[in-house]
Parts: C-alpha cells; sequence; structure tokens
C-alpha cells in the first residue's frame, strides 16, 4: 500500500505535506527520528511546528506523505490508535482535568481499562498504586497525589501531563513548549527530567527558549514555511547562515 | 464487603444520603399519603429515572440530551401496548367491526394487528423490549452524532428534534398509536387488576426499588474509572482522546444507559398512571425532566430525586390555583437556579447543609459521645470522593 522501505528509526516521516485550502503548512517533509534521540524542533510561529505534532498523533489528517513508526503507517489511524501504538503528545496549553486529583489524573491515563467495559471493571490493584506512585515521583508531585490537580501551579501542571504520558511508557513522546511559563528553578527540574525520561525512547519537543533547547537537544531542526531549514546539533544550527538570516533577517 | 460500601452505596455520606432518600419514599410517604396522593408521588418518581439519567449523560458526561422523553415514551409505549393487547382481547372488543385489536385501530378502519404490535402480547418481550429498544436507538443516534465528533449545543437541538418528531410520528400514525389521545384504558397486567389500591402500592413500591437500584447501578458506574473518565472528558475531550480513548464509544455507552433509565421510568408511569400520551414524549416534558436535574443537582444522583419531587410537588399546587402563571415560575426557577445556584439543591445542601447537621450532631452528641467520629473533616472527604 505504501511505497516507503523500513527502516530502523523510530520515527520516519518521508514526504509529508498538508495543505489548508492550497495553503502548505507542512511542505514536503522528510524527518528521521531515532531510538534514544531527544530532538528538538524550533522555528518562527507559522513554521508548521504544532502541524507537525497534530500529523503525527492524528490530530490532522496529511494530504499526502508517509508517517511510520516503527515501521507502523499512522496517517490512516485513528487518534486512539496512534496513542496505543505508543505515542504520546503534551499539548501546548497543559492539559490536565482539573477536576480529578493528581492520583486520578494519572489513573485515567493507566493504559490499562481502555475499553468501554474494561473502565467498568477496572480496579486500583497495587500495580496500579505502585505505578502510579512510581511516575508521580518522577515528576516530583509525590506529595500532591490527593490535590485537586486545578490547584496545582502552572509549572507543575505541566510535569503532570508530562507524567499522565509516562505512565503509558509510549515510545515516541512529543513535548508542545514543555517548559512555557515555567520559572528558571522549574525550567532547570524540567530539563533533568527530560534528559532522564529520553532513556530508552524518543522525544521530540517543540520549544523557543533557546537557553533550555542548548541544554536537552541532541539534535536540533529548524523549520521555516513549512519545510526544514536545518538539521543538526544545537552549534551547527546556531551558525548556519540559512537560520541566522530567517530569525534576525526580519 | 468494602466494594459495596464504597463502591455501590458511595462511602458514608453517600450511604447516609441513600438511607435517607429511601426512609422518605419508602416509609415517609405511604404513612402519610392517601392512596390517590401516593400514587401521584409514585408518578413524580417515575420522571426521577429521567433526571438520574440527565445526571449522568448532562452532569458528568457534559452532553446535554433535549430529548429525554423519548425513551421515557418508548418505554412507557412499550408497556402500554402489552397492556392494551390485553385489555383488547376478542371478548372484550365483541362489539367492535374487528374484535380482538385495540379501540383505536378499529375506529381508524385497521382489521389486522399492525406485525410490531404482535410480540407485545408476551410479558417477556415487553420487558426485554421496554430495556432494549430505547438503548438501541440510542445507540443509533449516539453512533452517528458522537463517532463524527457532533456534540453540546449540536447534540441538545438534534436530540430536541428527534423527540418531536417521534411526537409528529405518534399523532400522526393515529390507527397505530392511539394517536393524540395516546394509549387508555388500560385495566389489566396478566389478568390483574392494575386500578386495585393495592396494585397501586406494589407498583409504588416496585417504583422505589426500582428508582433505588437505579441510583445504585449508577453509583457504580460514576465511581468506577468509567465515571473519572467521564469527568475527564468533559473536562478536556482532547486529553483523553489522545490517551488512547475512544471518547465516542463512552458517550454512546453513557447514552444508551441513560436512555434504558428513562424508559424504565417511562414502563412504571404507564403502570401506575394507567395511559400513555405523546404528551410525554416531547419538547415540554423533555425539557421539564433537565429542570428536575438542574433544580436538584446536575451532579448530585440522589439531589435529581429531591429536584423533581419538589418542581412536581411545586406544579400541582401551583397549577391548581394559578395554572397559567404555572409555566412562568418553572422558566424563572430554571434561569435562577442556572444563573445563581449551578449545583442546585444538592450544591445548596453540601453548601451549607454542614450548618444543619452540626445541630443535629449536637443532639445525638447528648446522647453518645462516640459521634464525633464524624467529623466534618471526614464528612468533606466523603463527599469529595464519591458522587452523592
Amino acid at each position: 500500500m505504501n511505497m516507503t522501505t523500513n527502516t530502523d528509526y523510530t520515527l520516519s516521516i518521508e514526504d509529508l505535506t498538508v495543505s489548508f485550502d492550497g495553503f502548505k503548512a507542512v511542505d514536503d517533509l522528510n524527518f528521521y527520528l531515532d531510538k534514544n534521540e531527544l530532538h528538538v524542533v524550533i522555528g518562527p510561529n507559522g513554521a508548521g511546528k504544532t502541524t507537525v505534532l497534530d500529523l503525527i498523533c492524528g490530530k490532522t489528517k496529511a494530504t499526502s506523505g508517509s508517517i511510520k513508526f516503527l515501521n507502523k503507517e499512522l496517517t490512516n489511524l485513528s487518534e486512539h490508535a496512534i496513542v496505543r501504538a505508543g505515542v504520546g503528545r503534551k499539548f501546548q496549553t497543559p492539559s490536565i482535568y482539573e477536576n480529578l486529583s493528581v492520583l486520578e489524573n494519572l489513573e485515567v491515563s493507566y493504559p490499562k481499562g481502555r475499553g468501554v467495559f474494561g473502565s467498568l471493571m477496572f480496579k486500583r490493584d497495587a500495580t496500579v498504586l505502585r505505578k502510579i506512585k512510581e511516575i508521580a515521583k518522577e515528576i516530583m508531585l509525590e506529595d500532591e497525589l490527593d490535590t485537586e490537580s486545578g490547584l496545582l501551579s502552572h509549572g507543575q501542571k505541566q510535569w503532570l501531563e508530562i507524567g499522565m504520558l509516562l505512565i503509558q511508557d509510549p515510545q515516541l513522546l512529543m513535548l508542545d513548549e514543555p517548559v512555557a511559563g515555567m520559572s528558571v528553578k522549574e525550567r532547570e527540574q524540567t530539563a533533568e527530567l527530560l534528559n532522564k525520561i529520553s532513556q530508552g525512547r524518543s522525544v521530540l519537543v517543540i520549544e523557543h527558549d533557546m537557553e533550555f533547547v542548548a541544554r536537552i537537544a541532541h539534535k536540533v531542526t529548524v523549520l521555516h514555511q513549512g519545510k526544514i531549514l536545518a538539521t543538526g546539533d544545537m552549534e551547527a544550527v546556531q551558525n548556519n547562515p540559512d537560520v541566522i538570516e530567517v530569525y534576525l533577517g526580519h | 464487603m468494602s466494594f459495596v460500601y464504597e463502591k455501590l452505596m458511595g462511602g458514608k455520606s453517600g450511604l447516609v444520603g441513600l438511607l435517607i432518600l429511601a426512609a422518605l419514599i419508602l416509609v415517609v410517604f405511604p404513612l402519610f399519603l392517601d392512596a390517590f396522593r401516593l400514587n401521584m408521588v409514585g408518578k413524580y418518581l417515575t420522571y426521577a429515572f429521567a433526571a438520574v439519567s440527565l445526571v449522568l449523560l448532562w452532569g458528568y458526561g457534559g452532553t446535554l440530551s433535549l430529548g429525554q422523553g423519548i425513551f421515557f415514551g418508548l418505554g412507557g409505549y412499550g408497556m402500554a401496548m402489552f397492556l392494551k393487547l390485553e385489555a383488547s382481547s376478542p371478548e372484550n372488543t365483541a362489539i367492535q367491526s374487528t374484535p380482538g385489536i385495540p379501540d383505536f385501530m378499529d375506529w381508524n378502519q385497521i382489521t389486522e394487528l399492525p406485525w410490531f404490535w404482535e410480540p407485545f402480547s408476551s410479558l417477556g418481550f415487553t420487558i426485554a423490549a421496554i430495556l432494549i429498544l430505547p438503548a438501541l436507538f440510542a445507540y443509533i443516534i449516539g453512533s452517528a452524532m458522537f463517532k463524527r465528533r457532533v456534540g453540546g449545543v449540536y447534540f441538545a437541538i438534534i436530540t430536541q428534534v428527534i423527540a418531536v418528531i417521534l411526537t409528529v410520528l405518534i399523532v400522526g400514525q393515529q390507527g397505530l398509536t392511539g394517536g393524540i389521545n395516546g394509549i387508555t384504558d388500560l385495566r389489566t397486567m396478566n389478568g390483574w387488576d392494575i386500578t386495585s389500591d393495592s396494585a397501586k402500592y406494589i407498583f409504588y413500591y416496585l417504583n422505589c426499588a426500582l428508582l433505588i437500584g437505579v441510583i445504585i447501578a449508577s453509583r457504580y458506574i460514576l465511581t468506577s474509572k468509567f465515571g473519572r473518565i467521564l469527568l475527564a472528558i468533559r473536562d478536556k475531550e482532547d486529553r483523553v482522546r489522545f490517551s488512547g480513548y475512544d471518547v465516542a464509544n463512552f458517550k454512546i455507552f453513557i447514552f444508551c444507559f441513560a436512555a434504558m433509565i428513562s424508559a424504565i421510568g417511562g414502563a412504571m408511569f404507564t403502570l401506575q398512571v394507567g395511559f400513555m400520551s405523546p404528551s410525554f414524549v416531547g419538547i415540554v416534558p423533555s425539557i421539564e425532566m433537565v429542570i428536575f436535574a438542574a433544580v436538584g443537582g446536575r451532579m448530585s444522583l440522589i439531589g435529581a430525586v429531591y429536584g423533581t419531587l419538589l418542581i412536581n410537588f411545586g406544579k400541582t399546587a401551583f397549577s391548581e390555583s394559578f395554572p397559567e402563571l404555572w409555566l412562568f415560575l418553572m422558566g424563572g426557577l430554571f434561569i435562577g437556579v442556572v444563573m445563581f445556584f449551578p449545583n442546585g439543591l444538592a450544591g445548596l445542601w453540601e453548601d451549607y447543609g454542614h450548618h444543619i447537621t452540626n445541630k443535629f450532631r449536637f443532639i445525638t452528641r447528648l446522647f453518645n459521645k462516640k459521634s464525633k467520629a464524624l467529623s466534618s473533616e471526614e464528612m468533606s472527604a466523603d463527599k469529595a470522593s464519591y458522587p452523592s
């Protein structure tokens, strides 16, 4: 059905295009992501960064091209099937269930009891609680398990959403501006967290804060008008004349 | 044991709430009301099924249905068809030009029992149909809407339109449905006179037992992971979808369950009131059901029952003396509740109820020092974790 070949990459995007009424938000994009790789996508507003994440997680349907995750074509799968295949995505604004406690937020994200009847029969047993506590510790919220999550600070909400993804143990984790609105200290803690969780999986991050990008990125890709402008390590990208032109020329 | 206590009763405060309600409808009403008034309360309590269904669907699921009358009506008509067939035995209808069919069919020059009426001569089929057909209908509507991600106001309008269509259909097909008059003259059930006082008492108690059963089943759903997913969908639908859930299936399930509950109420209505008509299917009853749930508290299964009783007592009291004012009053009450007390009676109870319970606690403490165990902290912790 698809002409692209299988690869060793966790994620391989080939010839991906999406157009909204003729406007190409993503234009013939090719992009590869390795296991254990933490890759940051940067670019000016409207470059198509969030659209790429939307395409991968199925929120937006591609006009043409292929997205393969562990050699499984994602472009024709529904959103929940993509998640179940092992792709987790954090939204730009913290997207948590404000009326539920931290524990309940993590429980709802726990990857068992995902069907209607499975959820009716689901039991909060010792295994579930152990996993929830383990994740809560990782995201520095182990003392807030019974707190209504709407009462958390902005930074804690961001962590909680990351935790809600971690509990599903995704092979690909996509984070849209994970440190937006965080204090300096919270940024440091988040950088540590991201370095830790990128082990054993692939992480794709969209971020504007260059200092933060430099701290976490293994590889950086600059997106501009739906196309890749440059890709490589932070230093190479920063010295790339095209990138300088796009960021400073306007 | 803890499963029954926590999951079905809803912990301490949930159990207390349920026991108070049970005492009120099972003991207090039968003791203090005559057979006529008790039958009227029984009728109100059939609406409470629909109000409880709206707590699940609207309060927790965030999906407002303005068409619960559809399912109430389907349940009611199912039961009415069974009773009507029994009342239309060839002996009872010997004077008709076609004996053995319901009288309204004979008046409409129908000479043969329509095919879809036939199976309703069996009580077993009728009960199964009352439970399954409305749920099946809800499944079809729900799949068509939720799979296409139609929700919110659009869903409310579409359910309302379906309620209108169904009413028009029932009124228009007089020969098949009894038309605007509905299905009347229902007398016996398997030979048992349902208009007798003893039958009315039995139906009243059956109705109460079913209502409590429905509340317990609903509590089980709300305290399970399903309940938390339902709340999560109401809060952040996309987050749930991108956590690996097929959101539409959850909405379809709760819509079907709500339909089934409403249909049970409809069937009990027919049994207690003795007829069924399109005026319990359309827009007005459907919106009234929403008002019952809103006034009682759309997040409270038990509150919905009190809301239903309160509004209906009010309706009866006012419409006896000021019939034309009642609709305005109810409309005003609805607007007032939505604007100032979004959580209805149950919300008021949670905000101010402890003043009253504190007084009672003072009295009980005089008799029993141990009642300190009911500290207000525990009470509020219970309230937070279990739907009341």
